[in-house]
């Protein structure tokens, strides 16, 4: 075989025709299941692990208001609809209960007011959201934990669940952290942003900042939380809505 | 194979021999980095389709100014166009970035085609574990390589070039050669020159350590860890627009690097590079 034919063969081999054969094969092997579904998902399991190995209780940077974005854009649902949340609303949340219940000790229910009348912490941080834009903003809320700690979380508990009152598809919103986040000294539930209540677009009338993931771990319109012992006992199995809607990895610290 | 072909060993022309010029070491990382990149690359392409503005500082959203931008709108005549942005140039590219046919035919608004991305059709979900899984054999691939590197004076031995190559002068020649396509022959060609051990020294110890360094500080946990990633390089915003770009120039080493292979002979660069020997190439006139 002479060199030009070998060489014309080569040329063709990493040409249009190689490369739409290999894109193909790439999409094939994104839906399949053993590479799809488990392969490309180690990734995302390795850095949860490496993460929580170097820095489980590592903080968040914390920016100056000089810093701060000037116009904080809202993304996700930014209004629910239903009439119970319009009606909540349409009170000013007065009325409106945060229910704990799930593995814990006593079921409790707070007030907007009982929640603001709880030690709170102010933060001034990043929202990464996994499309790739970051908004700096201002959150204040009580820690997490202190909810956490009022209800009792049973020894079998290992996932914090939330689950919000915005209808997304064919469900309500709902997501999940572990017990890491969950009683790390930055997750709060805010109830205030930019030092003003916290709006409806953000939010209203809590919202998770779980600041070391990105923005779909963030609950909005949080109605309920819920202690659970596997994340099978959540949704269809993943986690959170988008988790098991689309595909997004249950741990978004990457 | 044998060692010494076209002429005798040791006789006073150059000899034309087969010399051993990749480690075993190198030829791994390369080959799995054809593949490893290939997906980095074109997933990399996906997940920016998500959100296809670029932006310096900490923060940056769609409120504030982006310093590149690809999208769709109206060109002046009226109809629906693509175009690339950055600064205040604007380039309608219609049919490549910003608007582009997709599988069906139809004009559809993407940043980057379906053929450049991986997946084929918008998935910023599975573009993501494409991404976040390659991930780690290119960080590994290029810290165990520079690691080997190191301690069999690879990078000393062939990759740093020497005092006497970096000359002006002598730089000046081999950049006139390489313009004039004159290709280092027989003895000269026996060890990198000047150009190619600036070009790989700098991909080696520079871009890919770049890439890896950018993409970590895009992770909110990373930064939490590292809060000196964010420093480095100015704020999330700023990594992510350094990611960008330094992948614009690893697929330009890439485009010049195989159009050298096919300058210089594809065979038996190509054969090099899988079985570790490379035959000197013939002096002219020989």
């Amino acid at each position: 075989m002479s060199r030009l034919i070998t060489r014309r063969k080569l040329i063709s081999s990493i040409g249009a025709g190689g490369a739409g054969v290999m894109l193909s094969g790439c999409d094939q092997l994104g839906s399949s299941e053993a590479f799809g579904e488990k392969f490309l998902s180690y990734g995302n399991w390795l850095s949860y692990r490496v993460h929580r190995l170097i820095g489980a209780s590592s903080m968040a940077r914390e920016y100056s208001p000089s810093e701060m974005s000037p116009n904080f854009r809202t993304n996700g649902s930014t209004e629910p609809l239903s009439g119970e949340y319009q009606q909540f609303a349409a009170n000013s949340f007065s009325d409106w209960q945060l229910k704990v219940d799930g593995r814990v000790r006593a079921h409790r229910s707070f007030s907007l007011a009982e929640l603001q009348a709880m030690p709170a912490r102010s933060q001034i941080t990043r929202h990464d959201c996994v499309e790739g834009w970051s908004a700096i903003g201002k959150w204040t809320g009580v820690p997490l934990s202190k909810v956490l700690d009022e209800a009792g979380l049973l020894p079998d508990a290992r996932f914090i669940v939330f689950h919000c009152a915005d209808n997304i598809g064919l469900s309500t919103y709902y997501e999940s952290i572990d017990l890491v986040d969950a009683f790390h000294p930055q997750t709060i539930l805010a109830y205030g942003m930019n030092d003003a209540a916290l709006p409806v677009g953000h939010g209203a009338p809590i919202r998770l900042r779980v600041e070391r993931q990105l923005g779909y771990k963030q609950a909005k319109f949080i109605m309920r939380i819920e202690a659970v012992a596997s994340l099978s006992e959540v949704g269809l199995g993943k986690g959170g809505y988008w988790e098991d809607s689309a595909g997004y990895d249950w741990y978004a610290g990457i | 194979m044998t060692d010494v072909t076209d002429s005798q060993p040791g006789s006073a022309e150059a000899p034309r021999e087969s010399i051993r010029r990749h480690r075993l070491s190198t030829r791994l990382w390369h080959w799995g980095n054809v593949v490893v990149l290939f997906v980095m690359l074109m997933s990399g392409l996906m997940i920016f389709n998500a959100h296809p503005r670029l932006y310096w500082g900490k923060y940056g959203a769609n409120f504030d100014h982006a310093w590149l931008e690809i999208g769709a709108g109206r060109n002046e005549a009226g109809s629906r166009a693509g175009f690339l942005r950055i600064g205040d140039m604007t380039i309608e590219t219609t049919g490549i970035l910003g608007m582009s046919r997709d599988r069906n035919g139809q004009l559809s608004a993407i940043a980057f085609p379906g053929w450049a991305t991986i997946p084929s059709t918008y998935d910023l979900a599975l573009s993501r574990r494409w991404h976040l899984t390659f991930a780690w054999f290119f960080a590994l691939g290029i810290l165990i390589y520079l690691l080997v590197s190191l301690a069999n004076r690879h990078l000393w031995r062939d990759i740093v070039p020497t005092a006497r190559e970096m000359r002006p002068a002598s730089l000046w020649e081999t950049i006139r050669h390489h313009a004039m396509l004159r290709l280092p022959k027989g003895e000269a060609a026996r060890n990198y020159n000047v150009l190619q051990k600036i070009s790989y020294l700098v991909v080696l110890a520079f871009l890919i350590p770049l890439m890896v360094l950018t993409g970590l500080t895009m992770s909110p946990a990373m930064d939490a860890s590292w809060p000196w990633l964010l420093d480095l390089f100015g704020g999330r915003q700023s990594a992510r627009s350094i990611h960008f770009i330094v992948a614009a120039l690893l697929v330009s080493f890439i485009v010049v690097h195989l159009l050298m292979v096919l300058l210089a002979g594809p065979v038996n660069e190509i054969r090099s590079m899988i079985t570790g020997r490379y035959r000197l190439p013939k002096e002219k006139g020989q």
